[in-house]
């Protein structure tokens, strides 16, 4: 395979897993959350979901950051915004992972190959 | 699997804040003799591709569902250390930017799915590397099925540590383990077909570039090519 057509083949479905096959993703709790979730009943009250029963998730703290504009990966959550939040996760974690990997890889560069004393 | 804040107290997220700091740091020294010019595309795009996949939630059971964790993935594509920052940026941006696993349980999610997931799939990789690479190139899927199926495993079982230490409710610690266990056993399937299909594809087309391959002579064959 030519070498840009790795690139971009990787680039694109990285990008069509988080902006368009989200929107298929199942919206029950995970393995960890339905363990907390053991004991309880989530019932929908006007004031939102409540935990009836007793069980581990009715410990957690709400998140500090569930005001952010990206929380619960929408854009301020507004409905059907998944996917484009999720191209912006996948920008923002290739940019700030490309950053921190290239100044690792400089880092060793920059050391000297061998010094002959 | 990413834990909330308040899931276990705050001596234990304390804890595993030092765990996880002293991983990343070690394995941010360490990343150096992984990372090139050559490799920093591959793995920047890694990482990418984990968010992205971490947001797909499959069904194991009626009501609960699983996602990819990445650590084997990680590891076997990009080397161990790499992999746990790979995995480490992942989880502070979803902490961060998406309000996806708490702020202060940032410890113990870095400790459960980056280090634990990342180097228990490792050393699985490693493990099975002699028996199952010098056969058909098959071999290499089984390898990282395995190994991202033990992994997830792995990481449940670190995280049923923080609670045995320090969790939150009354809950009996046994019937958490078991669930914990039977879930991320079914998860793990999911994942080791996602690691297996994903690393099969970079092998196809990039042997030169996956790190488990490295020195073989499947990875020989494409640079002489």
């Amino acid at each position: 395979m030519k070498q840009r057509t790795f690139w971009v083949a990787f680039a694109a479905v990285t990008l069509l897993i988080a902006g368009v096959f989200s929107y298929f993703a199942s919206s029950s709790p995970d393995g960890l959350d339905s363990a907390t979730l053991r004991g309880c009943e989530v019932v929908e009250t006007d004031a939102g979901e409540e935990l009836v029963g007793e069980c581990i998730a009715q410990h957690a703290a709400e998140h500090h950051l569930a005001d952010s504009p990206l929380a619960d990966y929408t854009l301020g959550g507004r409905e059907g915004t998944g996917g484009l939040a999720g191209v912006i996760g996948v920008v923002v974690t290739v940019g700030a992972a490309g950053a921190l990997f290239w100044a690792i890889a400089r880092s060793r560069r920059d050391k000297p190959a061998s010094s002959p004393r | 699997m990413h834990m909330s804040d308040g899931i276990v107290n705050a001596p234990t997220s304390l804890i595993f804040g030092v765990v996880a700091i002293g991983a990343v740091a070690v394995a941010a020294v360490k990343a150096r003799s992984e990372l090139d010019e050559r490799t920093v595309p591959l793995a920047g795009l890694v990482a990418a591709f984990i968010f992205a996949a971490q947001m797909i939630n499959f069904p194991i059971l009626p009501g609960v569902s699983g996602h990819l964790l990445g650590g084997a993935l990680a590891a076997i594509l990009v080397g161990p250390y790499t992999g746990v920052l790979c995995l480490t940026i992942v989880l502070v941006v979803q902490a961060l930017l998406f309000a996806d696993g708490g702020v202060t349980a940032l410890g113990t999610n870095i400790t459960n799915m980056a280090v634990v997931g990342v180097a228990v799939g490792y050393g699985v990789a490693v493990a099975l590397r002699r028996v199952l690479l010098s056969r058909r190139p098959g071999g290499l899927g089984v390898l990282a099925f395995l190994a991202g199926l033990v992994g997830t495993v792995a990481a449940a079982m670190a995280f049923v540590l923080e609670y045995a230490i320090g969790g939150a409710g009354s809950g009996s610690l046994g019937a958490v383990a078991g669930y914990m266990f039977g879930t991320h056993a079914l998860i793990g399937i999911g994942e080791g077909v996602i690691t297996a299909a994903t690393v099969l594809a970079v092998a196809q087309a990039r042997p030169d570039l996956v790190y488990l391959l490295r020195g073989t002579e499947q990875a020989r064959k494409q640079v002489a090519a």
